[in-house]
């Protein structure tokens, strides 16, 4: 643990991005306290500028712009979070299944993920979203659904070699049932490469729900940063604010994420780290 | 022999980078090779050998540098010298053969382009077809001519070695430094590639460096020895003084470590009950080759079968592609076998069909031990749970686990405290005993060992092979041992089984089968041995010198 925190911490950017990210959710959870009641509530006169009572100003209805985005916060993280454990889950589960089993479940598994490959990510969870009702659970499924293939490969290709080592016939000669031997002697040698690759896809998801929200596909009832850009998009000449902090909020976000996933990278896969840093 | 060495390393020292486990790499080394002269330089994994032939050819890792001393080329200091005039130098002056014949050569081109290459890279402007030509048929390569034209994956281990040894001497080099050029080889390829670069030393009067962890090919092969320890040479002599009257205490302890030929146990009494009996196994694989083509079909196991009594040891003897793995993981039934029987006393049915539930109670009794040790323990798992997670399996408490566990431990010889740690604490042997203790943790009657010391230096092996055989003894285990080495199946066997193409050519007890074999590639693995005349006069003296003391 000392020896990962080490390595993590010998990426500046990375602790950089871990800092954003503490204050990023640091925000989610201090929201109600910050800016208690409904952040759809008015507050004041419509489209006021930043000033010092209300710092990022107000919308075409009076609602305080800070308080969405605390709030939006929340949403959002959750939203990137939940997706990801989902779509993790999915893609570990069948490319651990595909590729310690082989054979004709792998080609089974493998041209399955292909087919959802060739989807249009996007469009696939437009549609999802529309037919499940806009919602944030049915957002989470979406975007869960379309996110997977990736996991899956990649789990695919550790099992696979991971299976032919001696150690799994090791314990297939103790007489272990194929799950002890993928959960508890394959799963965490893989584990480094999987949790890189779902903190990356934690951004991803992030992206993918603020432009379901900015396209009033997100849940109606909660405010999130992709529908506060959607909704100021048609004055966005008169109220710049409106969409600027909001939008800010989610760049600094995702940057955040990717810069934690690359020391993530360079602390869990060590002998994969890029070429030309002192070590 | 000149005067003047050819190649001198004079007070040499290589420093290692800050936070390694000693100092220098190599410490206050100095050497001399004469032109007409085979020196081999005896050591065992990071005792150095490899980084002073590195600083010869200026090929020291990152971080490694040479800190004092000289190294005359024909009398000039090459020690520091650019990037430039050292690739004149390698390849031009100092000819290289390396380990790995399989990845010495570019995959995506042909043989005679490669060696057209480098000779245009030294300033042979027009080097013929005809050169290469005859340099491929210089190392004994057949229809050199057809050769030159293949990629380098149509070649054996061996036919690779060999072209790495004509691109060395493609311009004639004063100096040929050999970095275990065999090893990686069969026993009987090994025989060959010794004797092949015995014939061109005499003649082409080179001088040859060849840096070797085997002191049967050092018996092999060498005018001068030298033997290196932790980055120092504690003997240096002529082959016949340190082979027969090694001075130091660690050459001598080398020495004893090589196995002897002679079979150490005496015959196990035939009367003992049948623990295990194979007959008719088959193992077919087939390969796609090309859309077209007919798949490739290879007969990995045909028709073997053995009987194997309580408390024997088998050990199946045979090269690489002789199936003798395939067999093993086809009696652990890590592979489905295509055909055959095999009946383990006790079990009800053909153990190779068994349903997977009682598959699973009767694997407890066939445990084996893997090849290398660095792959087979989880890194992931502390070394306490990697022992008892089988009996855990199994159904005993965890306490009990805990004892057993720590029982296990020193039957293998090893601290109690080691079950806190993880394997990649462990050297290769600790390791191998780590394996070794997993596999008796649930109290096997078969043991199956895949190789079990091929990876480990000689004097760890003889370590390993001595424990197992103490064990054996104690637990009256039966065992199934697969080597390349009959020098190893020859200490560890009461049986012997030589495998070739999947075929089991001859069986029978250990004493018969080494010392009348009756097939002829039998004959022709023993008269591979490397170093066989200087074992058996070796062993010889040691009886004389028994007798004398009793």
């Amino acid at each position: 643990m000392r020896e990962f925190w080490q390595r993590f911490s010998r990426n500046r950017g990375a602790l950089a991005g871990l800092v954003v990210l503490a204050a990023i959710a640091f925000a989610a959870l201090a929201a109600s306290w910050l800016f208690p009641g409904d952040p759809w509530q008015m507050k004041a006169k419509p489209m006021l500028a930043p000033d010092a009572s209300f710092p990022m100003g107000t919308d075409m209805l009076g609602r305080d712009v800070a308080a969405g985005v605390f709030h939006g916060a929340r949403v959002t993280l959750t939203i990137g979070l939940a997706s990801t454990i989902w779509a993790t889950v999915i893609g570990v589960l069948l490319g651990a299944v595909s590729g310690y089993a082989g054979g004709r479940v792998d080609e089974a598994i493998m041209r399955f993920t292909e087919f959802v490959q060739t989807i249009p990510s996007f469009i696939l969870a437009i549609l999802l979203v529309a037919i499940l009702q806009p919602g944030i659970s049915s957002t989470i499924l979406a975007i869960a659904v379309v996110t997977w293939p990736p996991v899956a490969r990649l789990a695919r290709s550790e099992f696979l070699a991971l299976r032919q080592r001696e150690f799994v016939a090791a314990a297939l000669t103790i007489g272990l049932p194929a799950w002890r031997v993928i959960l508890i002697e394959i799963l965490p040698n893989a584990a480094s490469s999987i949790i890189v690759m779902a903190s990356l896809m934690v951004a991803t998801a992030i992206l993918t729900e603020s432009a379901l929200s900015f396209l009033g596909l997100g849940d109606p009832n909660l405010i999130s940063w992709g529908y506060m850009i959607g909704a100021a998009r048609a004055v966005i000449r008169q109220a710049w604010w409106l969409s600027v902090f909001p939008g800010a909020a989610i760049f600094l976000t995702v940057l955040a994420i990717n810069l934690v996933g690359e020391g993530l990278n360079d602390a869990l896969n060590p002998h994969l780290r890029r070429q030309g840093r002192p070590r | 022999m000149s005067v003047v060495p050819v190649l001198a390393i004079e007070r040499l020292v290589i420093d290692l980078p800050a936070g390694a486990e000693r100092r220098h790499a190599v410490d206050d080394v100095s050497l001399s090779l004469h032109s007409g002269e085979i020196l081999c330089l005896v050591g065992e994994s990071g005792s150095g050998k490899s980084m002073t032939a590195h600083a010869v050819t200026g090929l020291l890792p990152d971080g490694v540098k040479a800190g004092a001393g000289r190294i005359l080329l024909e009398g000039r200091d090459i020690l520091g010298l650019g990037g430039h005039e050292m690739q004149a130098i390698r390849g031009g002056r100092i000819g290289m053969v390396f380990q790995e014949p399989m990845t010495a050569l570019n995959p995506v081109m042909r043989v005679g382009d490669q060696i057209a290459e480098m000779l245009r890279f030294h300033g042979v402007a027009d080097p013929t077809r005809r050169r290469v030509v005859e340099l491929l048929a210089a190392v004994g390569l057949p229809e050199p001519e057809t050769l030159a034209r293949l990629y380098p994956f149509r070649l054996s281990g061996g036919q690779r070695q060999r072209v790495m040894i004509a691109m060395a001497l493609a311009l004639d080099p004063a100096v040929l430094i050999a970095d275990e050029p065999t090893t990686a080889l069969d026993v009987t390829t090994q025989a060959q590639i010794l004797d092949l670069l015995g014939q061109i030393q005499s003649r082409r009067g080179m001088g040859i460096l060849f840096i070797t962890h085997d002191f049967g090919v050092v018996a092999e092969i060498a005018h001068r020895v030298a033997v290196m320890q932790a980055g120092r040479i504690v003997e240096s002599g002529t082959a016949t003084d340190v082979l027969t009257r090694p001075a130091h205490a660690y050459t001598r302890q080398l020495i004893a470590a090589v196995p002897r030929l002679q079979p150490a146990r005496p015959r196990a009494p035939s009367s003992r009950p049948v623990l295990l009996e194979a007959r008719g196994i088959e193992k077919t694989f087939s390969a796609p080759t090309g859309l077209f083509r007919p798949r490739r079909i290879v007969k990995a196991v045909d028709n073997a079968g053995f009987v194997l009594r309580r408390g024997e040891t088998l050990a199946v003897v045979g090269e690489s592609g002789s199936g003798k793995s395939t067999l093993a993981r086809l009696v652990m039934r890590l592979m489905t076998a295509d055909a055959g029987e095999i009946k383990l006393s006790g079990v009800e049915g053909n153990l190779l069909a068994l349903p997977r539930r009682r598959l699973r109670r009767a694997r407890r009794r066939l445990q084996m031990v893997f090849q290398d040790p660095y792959a087979s323990l989880n890194p992931r798992r502390k070394v306490g749970d990697i022992i008892a997670q089988g009996p855990l399996y199994h159904g005993i408490t965890p306490r009990e686990a805990r004892r057993r566990v720590d029982e296990l431990l020193e039957l293998v010889r090893l601290d109690a405290s080691a079950a806190d740690r993880y394997p990649h604490e462990f050297s290769g042997g600790q390791r191998q005993r780590i394996a070794i203790a997993r596999a008796l943790a649930l109290e096997p009657e078969l043991l199956v060992a895949d190789e079990p010391v091929s990876a480990l230096d000689v004097s760890i092996q003889a370590q390993v092979l001595a424990l197992l055989d103490d064990i054996q003894r104690r637990l009256e285990l039966t065992m199934i041992f697969i080597t390349h080495d009959l020098r190893v199946a020859a200490h560890v066997a009461d049986k012997v089984a030589v495998m070739r193409r999947g075929v089991i050519v001859e069986t029978g007890p250990a004493a018969e089968v080494l010392e009348r074999p009756r097939h002829e590639y039998t004959r022709l693995l023993l008269s591979s041995i490397p170093g066989r005349a200087w074992i058996a006069c070796e062993a010889g003296a040691q009886d004389a010198r028994g007798e004398t003391m009793q």
